[in-house]
């Protein structure tokens, strides 16, 4: 048991690491803009003391390593600064200064959630449908229903999300109205009605991530077929479903964990698209409003998020493979 | 809750279907083992798939009904179904021209090739011949606003076509088959620059980290780990912001940032298999018989590792020209890819998306921007229908 604990610590610092080298590259990326905030939002009135004003204010005088410190330890509070968007001259001078400012914080958090929920019901299909799909496959491999599968799935894997995405709006909600096309979604919604409305941006998402899982767990099965005890066990007459879900799958548990953390990693990436179709309002959407205005705050903070959330995912996998694995579970 | 309950009757009675299928197959075959050992599931999937096949020769039907409303409601249901057995059959009489004309060697190649990959393969020649002579197949300039704006695709001037426009114009009245023309030009073009940048970076890179290994190896691989763990759309989309500020007003500028960027996205990529792919290689005794001949670094990347890992390295090629063809049509889909009026398929996917919503009525008013977006599908589905037969091929694998 300590080795195993070794082991997941290890990669937890490892994870760790990799956060903080990434939050350095984000930093510094977003450090080469030319010009900087103040000079912005002046525009043309800029005074050197005006815009050396705005800079001691929002701390843009320090050297860029006290500024990075600065931002790390606002982000490990939850403080990620404020907002580019609504700030304007006014909010920093007169009476009233820092009124006109919105934390990223704040327009981050409600937004966050909804994303969250959207991946949940993503998840709550994909996983099942596309775990049953593969080990479908893999028991009727190349058969009718193995090579139809086999062509529908790499047609969705490679067809763009806004492809998908249209094609669904087309079908349940434009021909056959049984969907909301827009999924306008604000608070104190009820549960059911906030469920409708994300089940279209929901399963354009799974088309996309069940195909991938759906090949991925297929591919392990079948892996795993030619290994002379499954041999075995087909010569003891064991009924081929059996056979996969009995034998077969325990030992392809570490490839399909993997694979479905992976997916929901993709998940986060697949979102910016998706909720821009749909108008859905989560942090996708969020970030790429930022990027076009270039608020760079938010899109500092929503990069910042992706990539945690994606390392955490990938990190979960690798533990939980560690963890599905008797060989490192019960060191001799 | 009664959709919940229909659906679970249908099940049922499909079930049923299927036990009653193989009971009669058992009867009337005088117990053949294939009926005799059918597991109720197979039997299910079988009356499942010819009830979907029904219903689909009974929709295709449907959308050449006289009655409009009816025919209006199946229209892309029928055109999915007539572009389905077209390209079939072209991929089909490709494979049959490849098998008979030609040099011997092109001959083998199509005598065992499934009809997917000659389907891609036709596609793929369809869309380089396009891309190349874009300015001499369309009817119209990319950037032309012509007289008449709104014209809805399909040349039948009953709904509102126009034949001049066959496949309509946008809102501001640029012809949409020259736009499409000009986008294979565009977006393919860029998109196979940008993956041509992203080996020749990753490739050369990763081949060096395989051969000189040491300190360069860490830090090449150690940097890339970095890289890798930002998703690549986020991390294009926060340097194209940077990018954006530094172009500023000079809009063409940015394309070429974007290219750089998603090229230097991807090689990381590129770098892991080809170190990979490498260092499978330099342990070879040929290379060391190299070393010991004296011959210098360019000579072991270029004459010794390279030809040997041309595969692997190929069938990558196509996959990353997917990823990276995606990229580019969802930056520009998002806004902050290629950038107007150049004429590029993920832009005119957004512009021209609105008209979905129309589909009700009119369906061919939205078939506008779905063939942006089909554009791009087909593309990408062709490239991996090619992938996909080529790694089947070279791992000799047939399950």
């Amino acid at each position: 048991m300590a080795s195993i604990l070794k082991i997941i610590a290890q990669r937890l610092a490892l994870g760790a690491l990799t956060m903080f080298v990434v939050s350095v590259v984000i930093f510094t990326a977003v450090n080469l803009l030319p010009g900087d905030f103040a000079q912005a939002i002046l525009g043309q009135g800029a005074t050197p003391e005006a815009v050396d004003a705005i800079r001691r204010d929002l701390g843009l005088d320090q050297p860029p390593i006290t500024r990075y410190l600065d931002w790390l330890a606002g982000a490990l509070q939850g403080d990620l600064g404020n907002s580019f968007a609504q700030a304007n001259f006014a909010a920093f001078v007169g009476s009233d200064a820092g009124s006109g400012l919105s934390s990223v914080a704040g327009q981050i958090a409600p937004r966050f959630e909804n994303t969250i929920f959207l991946a949940g019901v993503t998840a709550l299909f994909a996983v099942p449908v596309s775990l049953t799909l593969g080990i479908l496959a893999a028991l009727y491999r190349n058969s009718i229903f193995d090579r139809a599968t086999n062509i529908l799935t790499l047609s969705s894997i490679s067809s763009p999300e806004f492809f998908l995405a249209y094609i669904l709006i087309l079908f349940l909600a434009v021909m056959n109205p049984i969907l909301p096309s827009l999924s306008n979604i604000y608070e104190g919604m009820g549960f059911g009605e906030r469920f409708t409305k994300t089940l279209l941006p929901a399963l354009t998402l799974t088309l996309v991530v069940t195909a991938h899982m759906m090949r991925m767990t297929r591919a392990a099965i079948i892996n795993l077929l030619a290994s002379p005890y499954i041999e075995m066990a087909q010569l003891k007459g064991i009924s081929p479903l059996r056979i996969i879900v009995k034998h077969a799958l325990p030992n392809a548990l570490a490839p399909i964990i993997n694979v479905v953390a992976l997916n929901l990693a993709y998940l986060i990436t697949g979102v910016v698209v998706v909720e821009v179709v749909f108008v859905y309002p989560g942090i996708g959407q969020l970030f790429v409003d930022s990027v076009k205005i270039r608020d760079i705050p938010v899109v500092q903070a929503c990069c910042l998020i992706f990539a945690g959330a994606y390392i955490l995912l990938n990190l979960t996998a690798d533990v939980l493979s560690i963890l599905s694995n008797p060989r490192l579970r019960h060191p001799k | 809750m009664s959709n919940l309950m229909l659906f679970v009757a249908a099940i049922i009675g499909v079930l049923g279907g299927g036990w009653v299928f193989r009971f009669l197959g058992r009867t009337f075959t005088g117990n053949k083992p294939y009926f005799r050992d059918m597991g109720l599931g197979v039997a299910f999937g079988y009356v499942l798939g010819a009830l979907l096949l029904i219903w689909l020769i009974w929709a295709y039907g449907q959308s050449h009904s006289s009655d409009l409303a009816t025919a209006n409601k199946f229209f892309f249901l029928g055109k999915a179904v007539e572009g389905f057995f077209l390209f079939a059959a072209a991929a089909w009489v490709f494979r049959l021209f490849g098998r008979y004309v030609g040099p011997d060697g092109s001959r083998k190649i199509f005598r065992s090739m499934p009809l997917t990959a000659s389907f891609g393969v036709l596609t793929i020649l369809i869309y380089a011949f396009v891309a190349i002579f874009a300015a001499w197949l369309a009817p119209y300039g990319q950037e032309e606003i012509l007289s008449s704006a709104n014209i809805v695709p399909g040349g039948n001037p009953t709904v509102g076509g126009n034949p001049e426009f066959p496949l309509g114009t946008d809102q501001i009245g640029r012809d949409i088959m020259s736009r499409l023309i000009f986008g294979a030009q565009n977006t393919v073009g860029i998109a196979f620059a940008t993956t041509c940048l992203a080996f020749f970076i990753g490739g050369s890179l990763g081949f060096l980290a395989a051969t000189l290994q040491g300190w360069l190896d860490q830090v090449l691989s150690r940097g890339v780990d970095v890289l890798m763990a930002i998703p690549s759309l986020i991390f294009a989309l926060l340097l194209m912001t940077i990018a954006s500020a530094w172009a500023g007003s000079e809009k063409g500028l940015l394309t070429y940032y974007m290219i750089l960027i998603i090229a230097v996205i991807d090689s990381t990529r590129v770098f892991r298999l080809a170190r990979a792919v490498g260092l499978n290689i330099v342990v070879m005794d040929y290379i060391e018989a190299a070393k010991l001949r004296g011959e210098g670094l360019s000579y072991l990347i270029f004459r010794e590792i390279l030809p040997n890992a041309y595969a692997p390295l190929l069938a990558e090629f196509g996959l990353r020209f997917c990823f990276v063809f995606l990229t580019i049509a969802s930056l520009s889909f998002l806004g902050v890819g290629i950038q107007p009026p150049t004429a590029d398929w993920g832009t005119m996917v957004r512009d021209l998306a609105q008209f979905i919503n129309f589909a009700g009525f009119a369906p061919q008013v939205a078939s506008a921007p779905l063939l942006a977006a089909g554009a791009i599908a087909l593309l990408t589905v062709a490239v991996n229908f090619v992938v996909d037969w080529m790694l089947q091929k070279s791992s000799g694998l047939k399950e």
